[in-house]
């Protein structure tokens, strides 16, 4: 389209483009009863008030059984003997089952794509064969009539392990002297990545200063609140397997499932109904989830499997874990010379399946120093092995670490030079008026306002006055600090991200739209609900683009069977891709509907429009007929229609995105706060985030999303740390002590955006789900410094601040 | 097996319930599980993130805390009771408005707490109500959109109050 009309069509216009088709000068925001824009409220949530949500913990089968595990209690042992006798003759005993028993019925997997060159990994099975390789690893199955006769069975079943060295520290996993956990590899290296781009070394020995410090992520874990659930159900009769599974991804498990059971993908059907939380948790595919499947086929009855807290705590995917030596090399006029990172990061003793878990080392060497000109970078990743549980991708998946180890490096720097820091980063972001742009790590940026959104927050907080009350507080001993964290975020992934190494996980979505007899509209997506959303957003597309009140659009999501093939919700791709595919599908249907009532009402079908639900006359918005009336002859008096005429009244339509690897994001935030020197407690007193997602299509989901995602930031930035000791055993893995975000500690926040529609898709839209958890830590950690730094403190940089590092920081002083 | 189990009579949700349950029963299995009263959610069985919240005599309590046993003779009103009987309709609407859920499995249990904290009247403070829900996990919202949720619903009943005693 004509980009001089988009110019002075003005903000509000430009946030949406003309839909080519339409020859109405209306940009599509404008389409009568438009609902992108809109905070409608989400269809799903009455019921979920109502406590009649259908989560997998909730579903109950006819001759349904349970599973629980054995698991190993050592980080690294061999299994010498398992007897099983007394558990196979406990009350409710159904099955007892060890890992050598299942290879029967499925077979092992690698976690290794081909475009992380080199990457690699050893087979792992669903329940531990010989040797169980971290403290957690199921080992033997014991199926019960109920849960709590399974847990029984589990006290009864007799393990003879032979302890086995634990390697756990990343730093020494790659010594000589270490054991090799798979020797089949030769080593402990999955993988490791370099880059240099430029000419870092002229550049930092030519810089006026060079700051070099090394950032520590503890390794966390998601914490949903409903914990992972599956309950699987081979049908002999059938041959096919339906499986009730909280995931994101269900085309990918189905899969998954398919392949390893050796059955054909038609014979699998995975249902996701409501999920209680996922975060990328959700999106791998776990061994005890493998085993449930493979015992049901076994079994030939329905199995439920729900991980307990404790399990949970072993064996969901960890994540962070990264030591990042780091450098910055800056001019006393506060342009970035060179950025440089050496990241180790151990990922347990198995690359994750089918994701792979060199991903987030692979982000953090893309995302360093991505927001800024900077041409001259350095960067070395390597991911190890370990007797640990598994790490692989959770919410933002390395943006967080690469955020603070870049913000934290500016401030640094910014503290050197003796610059404020948002001015320090106004001389090195990229410039809002000259895109496309490409960072030195490669990345590709369509479009991204650093600078509106970098203007807009410190309007937001009122910076200056800001400085000025932080100033007189510190002058009566009240220690505060303001932190900035400049981001970009990976959204609406291409085949890029996972498809081009070879893994079975769409990037396309697909939705289809099925007008019914009385009017209203059906949509059947690829994308899930996970609770962001997705379902209202898709309902707003259909909604405005078809042309009917949203309370006549139902959503359906989740089903294998009954929705388009399609890659599910991750790295915040719903709204924007499947978001798409329901808007342009919502368009199809409208023009096939507009078919059928020109030839009822021998009318141009270009003269005429669906608004409100009712076939109007396009330019004078005068009413013709309503839609059901169109539907009841289609459906009911087809033989009144012109003879030859056949009406279409479903739509399909698919999108992916092709012109950019991922739409990418930008936003910043900043943490206000108090650090009280006696105790080391920080109190968090106000936060803001400006981000520009493109098209907004739900202003209150978005927010929210946002809010979700800094108060998960928040807690990897203060709180959450999963603990080992030497020998691999997990040290507080419960509720009481691994410390998740409270009420009472999170501030309120305030959230502002700024809208730059990517012109890939028509509706614009871009991802917002990670850009909460991407920034937080780095704008919490840089404000904790300011406020410590005129004290003397060292920078603190390693993750979580606890009010004992506080005060650690304070003694170095 | 005698005192594996034990007999117990209770009201649940206003009807009169008599079973046989097994002593080592918490209430929420004995909820979700006898009775498919499967509002109320299981996220930690340890008393940390309040998704097993229900009401005993009253009184907010965790389901996973509690046995069954205990609950012979008592009252227990869970979130489909509560819904159906629309004391917290107003509350459940404010969420709805303010989206101040979104996986929903904190939900049913962050209602019944702040339930608790609105029937004691007038409009309590932003940090009043953080401190009140501090045992209630949500990993989802961020928490400012339930403040918001409650904090709308106190002004809200408030002005009634205040309507009805003029
Ligand atoms: S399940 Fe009862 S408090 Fe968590
Ligand atoms: S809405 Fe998901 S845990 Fe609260």
């Amino acid at each position: 389209m004509d980009s001089g009309l988009l110019a002075s069509l003005g903000p509000v216009m430009t946030a949406m483009k003309l839909s080519p088709d339409q020859p109405s000068p209306l940009s599509a925001l404008d389409r009568p009863n438009s609902y992108i824009g809109r905070s409608v409220p989400r269809p799903n949530l009455a019921r979920l008030t109502q406590g009649r949500g259908q989560y997998v913990s909730d579903v109950v089968l006819p001759r349904m059984a349970h599973v629980a595990f054995v698991r190993s209690p050592h980080a690294h042992a061999r299994i010498k003997t398992i007897d099983t006798a007394q558990a196979k003759n406990a009350p409710g005993v159904i099955a007892v089952v060890t890992g050598a028993e299942l290879t029967k019925v499925i077979t092992p997997w690698v976690g290794v794509l081909t475009h992380l060159k080199g990457i690699k990994s050893a087979p792992q099975h669903a329940i531990a064969v010989d040797r169980a390789c971290w403290q957690g690893e199921a080992v033997c199955a014991v199926v019960a009539r109920t849960r709590a006769q399974a847990e029984d069975g589990c006290a009864l079943v007799n393990v003879d392990y032979e302890v086995l060295p634990a390697v756990t520290d990343a730093e020494t996993a790659l010594d000589p002297v270490t054991p090799v956990i798979h020797p089949a590899l030769g080593d402990n290296l999955t993988f490791e990545r370099t880059l240099s781009v430029g000419d870092p070394d002229h550049a930092f020995a030519a810089a006026d200063a060079v700051v070099e410090t090394t950032f520590v992520f503890g390794r966390h874990t998601g914490v949903t609140n409903e914990s992972r659930a599956i309950v699987a159900d081979w049908n002999p009769g059938e041959q096919r397997l339906t499986v009730y599974q909280g995931t994101q991804a269900p085309h990918m498990t189905q899969n998954l499932f398919a392949k390893h059971l050796g059955l054909e993908e038609h014979q699998v059907r995975v249902l996701t109904r409501d999920v209680g939380g996922s975060f990328g948790l959700k999106v791998h595919i776990y061994a005890d989830e493998m085993a449930t499947v493979a015992l049901s086929k076994l079994l030939k009855r329905p199995v439920k499997f729900i991980a307990d807290r404790f399990e949970s705590f072993v064996t969901d995917i960890h994540a962070r874990d990264h030591r990042i030596k780091a450098k910055i090399g800056v001019n006393r006029d506060g342009t970035i010379t060179a950025f440089e990172i050496d990241d180790l990061t151990g990922i347990g003793p198995y690359s994750v399946y089918p994701r792979t878990s060199g991903i987030e080392a692979n982000q953090v060497v893309s995302l360093v120093g991505g927001s800024y000109t900077c041409p001259n970078y350095r960067a070395r990743a390597r991911v190890v092995f370990q007797n640990k549980n598994v790490m692989c991708q959770y919410r933002a998946v390395g943006h967080p670490i690469a955020t603070a180890v870049t913000e934290g490096l500016v401030e640094l720097a910014a503290t050197k030079i003796d610059m404020d820091p948002a001015e320090l980063r106004r001389r090195n972001l990229f410039a809002d008026d000259n895109y496309p742009a490409t960072s030195a790590a490669g990345l590709k940026f369509e479009k991204l306002s650093h600078h509106a959104s970098l203007d807009k927050i410190l309007a937001m907080m009122d910076y200056g006055k800001l400085r000025a009350e932080q100033a007189e507080l510190r002058a009566c001993g009240i220690h505060r600090g303001i932190g900035l964290a400049s981001f970009i975020e990976v959204t609406n992934p291409s085949a890029a991200f996972y498809g081009i190494g070879g893994a079975r996980i769409s990037s396309q979505d697909g939705a289809t739209v099925r007008l019914d007899s009385a009017g209203a509209v059906f949509v059947h997506s690829g994308v899930t609900e996970q609770g962001q959303g997705a379902e209202s957003v898709l309902a707003q597309c259909v909604a405005t683009s078809f042309g009917v009140p949203i309370e006549r659009v139902r959503v359906v999501t989740g089903d294998t069977d009954n929705t388009p093939y399609g890659g599910g919700t991750w790295a915040s791709r719903a709204a924007g891709i499947g978001g798409e595919a329901a808007w342009q599908a919502g368009k199809a249907l409208r023009q096939n509907v507009l078919a059928a009532a020109a030839s009822i009402l021998q009318a141009d079908p270009k003269a005429l429009d669906i608004r409100a639900g009712i076939i109007v006359d396009a330019d004078t918005g005068r009413e013709r007929m309503g839609l059901d009336e169109v539907a009841r002859v289609v459906y009911f008096r087809p033989d009144t229609l012109p003879p030859g005429f056949q009406a279409e009244f479903v739509a399909t339509r698919h999108y992916v995105p092709r012109q950019w690897p991922f739409a990418f994001t930008n936003g910043v935030q900043a943490s206000y706060l108090e650090v009280d020197i006696r105790t080391g407690a920080i109190k968090l007193l106000r936060h803001w985030c400006v981000e520009d997602c493109g098209t907004v299509i739900n202003p209150q989901l978005v927010d929210e999303q946002i809010r979700g995602g800094i108060v998960q930031g928040i807690g990897a930035a203060l709180f959450e740390h999963c603990l080992y000791d030497e020998a691999g055993q997990f040290l507080n893995g419960n509720l009481m002590d691994y410390l998740v975000p409270m009420a009472p500690e999170m501030p309120d926040i305030e959230i502002d955006h700024v809208v730059t529609p990517t012109a890939d898709s028509e509706l614009g839209a871009k991802g917002c789900g990670e850009a909460g958890t991407a920034g937080a830590p780095a704008a919490v950690m840089n404000a904790v410094n300011d406020a410590l730094r005129p004290l003397g403190a060292a920078p603190i940089t390693t993750m979580p601040i606890t009010p004992e590092r506080v005060l650690g920081a304070l003694l170095r002083a | 097996m005698g005192e594996r189990f034990c007999d117990i009579n209770l009201r649940i949700n206003g009807e009169d319930i008599s079973a046989r349950v097994e002593a080592r029963k918490t209430l929420i299995d004995f909820l979700r599980d006898d009775f498919g009263l499967t509002g109320s959610h299981i996220g930690c069985e340890h008393g940390v993130c309040g998704a097993c919240t229900v009401l005993i005599d009253g009184a907010a309590a965790r389901g996973c805390l509690v046995l069954a046993v205990q609950c012979d003779g008592a009252k227990v009103d869970t979130i489909e009771g509560l819904s159906d009987s629309g004391v917290l309709i107003d509350l459940q609407d404010a969420f709805i408005r303010r989206n101040a859920l979104q996986c929903g499995f904190c939900t049913p249990g962050m209602l019944i707490t702040a339930q608790e904290l609105l029937s004691r009247g007038g409009v309590p403070s932003r940090e009043r109500i953080r401190d009140h829900i501090s045992g209630n996990y949500c990993r989802c919202t961020g928490y400012h959109a339930i403040v918001d949720a409650i904090e709308l619903t106190a002004k809200a009943r408030e002005s009634t109050r205040a309507g009805r005693d003029a």
